[in-house]
């Protein structure tokens, strides 16, 4: 090249710039890759960690012997839980009978999207605990269903599931006061409620339909496709 | 090094004439979403502080290897690989904070607030200032944060510090108003958080306009550098 250093062409510019955009995209994805592969233990064992504290809190210690996170069932998509997607089970066992299932549901009319629960069911279908894991109802007002957030501390508004049951609660108790049910709820935040309700009447509903093959002793580790009844 | 004049400026900028939320309007998104209460807009101002000083100081550094061309791309990809960092490293080794902290992390990203004291600032100053104008840029939204949405929370329920017991587990919100308050539901809706921002904007707009009106009468200007200096 003749021409002098001080005014580049335009095509030794476009290289020149593309050339150092193309170093600092090298040089910040190799950073951000090395965060990754460096923290990645530690955010996958603190993941487990809060799996295993919200399952705790609905099932109680004296229900199981197992290590209930490995044994598992998978659940094929199902609309009358609200999942679109496979979904897993927890089995908890005591002496290798099946105590309590552990499992998703969302409900889909929350007041401003899904709300996905955690519910614990024992073997004779009645409801040890929900919570809710993920949600984004309005805060300050629908977010009382996680009892991080409600302001009663000592009877949060979702420990009223805990030991109930379809044969416990009518069909028509599963409503919210005002709707002429049974749940508190409250002033200016109903929608939030009655999509929890309704989606953890159809969840029990779910189970007491399949009782027969989700609390099947079957062998540890098994799909629930191939299990025997 | 920094003179103290020069820190004096940067401060007072950050805190109150550049203020970013009440005077460059930036960042509306993630500010009027999140100050449904005190503790969360102090939270998300707290992660905004440490962001904005950590990418000033890497644009700063690196400003003299960054083309005029293509500094805007440059930016971007710097502050994300830097937003993305601060996530996983919250995530990985300060778990319980990350809990309280970490949904508004990734707020940030989108914030142009990062992106415009990069692009006005760290571009042409050293990186120890780069690092204060991040620092104070931020502290100026804590405050405005802090009192948009204690403002708000206790407009809509009579309370204060809402939430606080998640950050710090033995301190428990303040019930101002009786039990039975009826609420506003109102101001903690998305045109709550408008109304009572558009409210703070009128106030310090009248604090300086009081302010030169004062000077232009010849009494020493007093209120407006105090004010600054204080908060």
């Amino acid at each position: 090249m003749t021409s002098p250093a001080k005014t580049p062409t335009p095509l030794r510019m476009a290289v020149r710039t593309a050339l150092i955009l193309f170093l600092f995209v090298t040089a910040f994805t190799g950073l951000l890759a090395a965060a990754y592969q460096w923290t990645r233990p530690a955010v996958e064992a603190a993941a487990a960690a809060e799996k295993m504290k919200l399952i705790g809190e609905v099932l109680p210690p004296e229900l199981y012997d197992n290590d209930f996170l490995r044994d598992v069932l998978t659940l094929a998509p199902t609309p009358e839980l609200g999942l679109e997607q496979e979904s897993t089970a927890y089995r908890a066992r005591r002496q290798g009978a099946i105590t309590a299932l552990v499992f998703e549901a969302v409900a889909p009319d929350g007041y401003s999207g899904k709300i996905r629960l955690l519910i614990a069911v024992t073997a004779d279908g009645r409801l040890l605990g929900v919570r809710v894991t993920q949600h984004k109802e309005t805060p300050g007002l629908g977010d009382y269903i996680e009892p991080r957030k409600d302001k009663n501390k000592e009877r949060p508004w979702i420990r009223q599931f805990d030991g109930l049951s379809l044969a416990a609660l009518g069909e028509r108790d599963w409503r919210v006061k005002k709707d002429g049910g049974r749940f508190d709820s409250l002033a200016g935040a109903t929608i939030t409620p009655r999509a929890v309700i309704r989606a953890v009447h159809k969840a029990l509903q779910h189970v007491a339909k399949r009782r027969a093959e989700w609390f099947a002793d079957g062998t540890r580790q098994e799909k629930s496709d191939d299990q025997p009844r | 090094m920094i003179s103290r004049a020069e820190f004096k400026e940067i401060r007072n900028n950050g805190v109150w004439h550049q203020n970013t939320s009440l005077v460059q309007i930036l960042g509306l998104c993630p500010l009027l979403a999140v100050t449904s209460n005190m503790v969360n807009g102090v939270m998300l101002s707290l992660a905004t502080i440490l962001v904005m000083a950590i990418a000033n100081v890497a644009v700063a550094a690196l400003r003299n290897l960054i083309p005029h061309e293509i500094r805007i791309p440059v930016f971007i990809l710097i502050v994300a690989a830097l937003v993305t960092v601060v996530d996983l490293v919250f995530n990985a080794q300060f778990h319980e904070l990350y809990q309280v902290l970490g949904i508004f992390i990734p707020l940030i990203v989108t914030n142009c607030i990062v992106l415009a004291r990069v692009e006005a600032f760290a571009n042409r100053n050293p990186p120890l200032q780069a690092a204060f104008d991040g620092v104070f840029m931020g502290v100026g939204m804590l405050w405005t944060l802090a009192l948009l949405g204690g403002l708000r929370e206790f407009i809509a329920g009579g309370t204060l510090f809402a939430g606080i017991d998640m950050v710090i587990p033995a301190l428990r919100p303040w019930q101002i108003l009786p039990e039975d308050y009826p609420g506003f539901l109102l101001a903690i809706l998305p045109p709550g958080a408008f109304i009572v921002l558009g409210c703070l904007i009128a106030w310090k707009n009248w604090v300086e306009a009081r302010a030169a009106a004062r000077r232009s009468r010849g009494q020493p200007a007093t209120t407006l550098s105090n004010l600054a200096g204080g908060a």
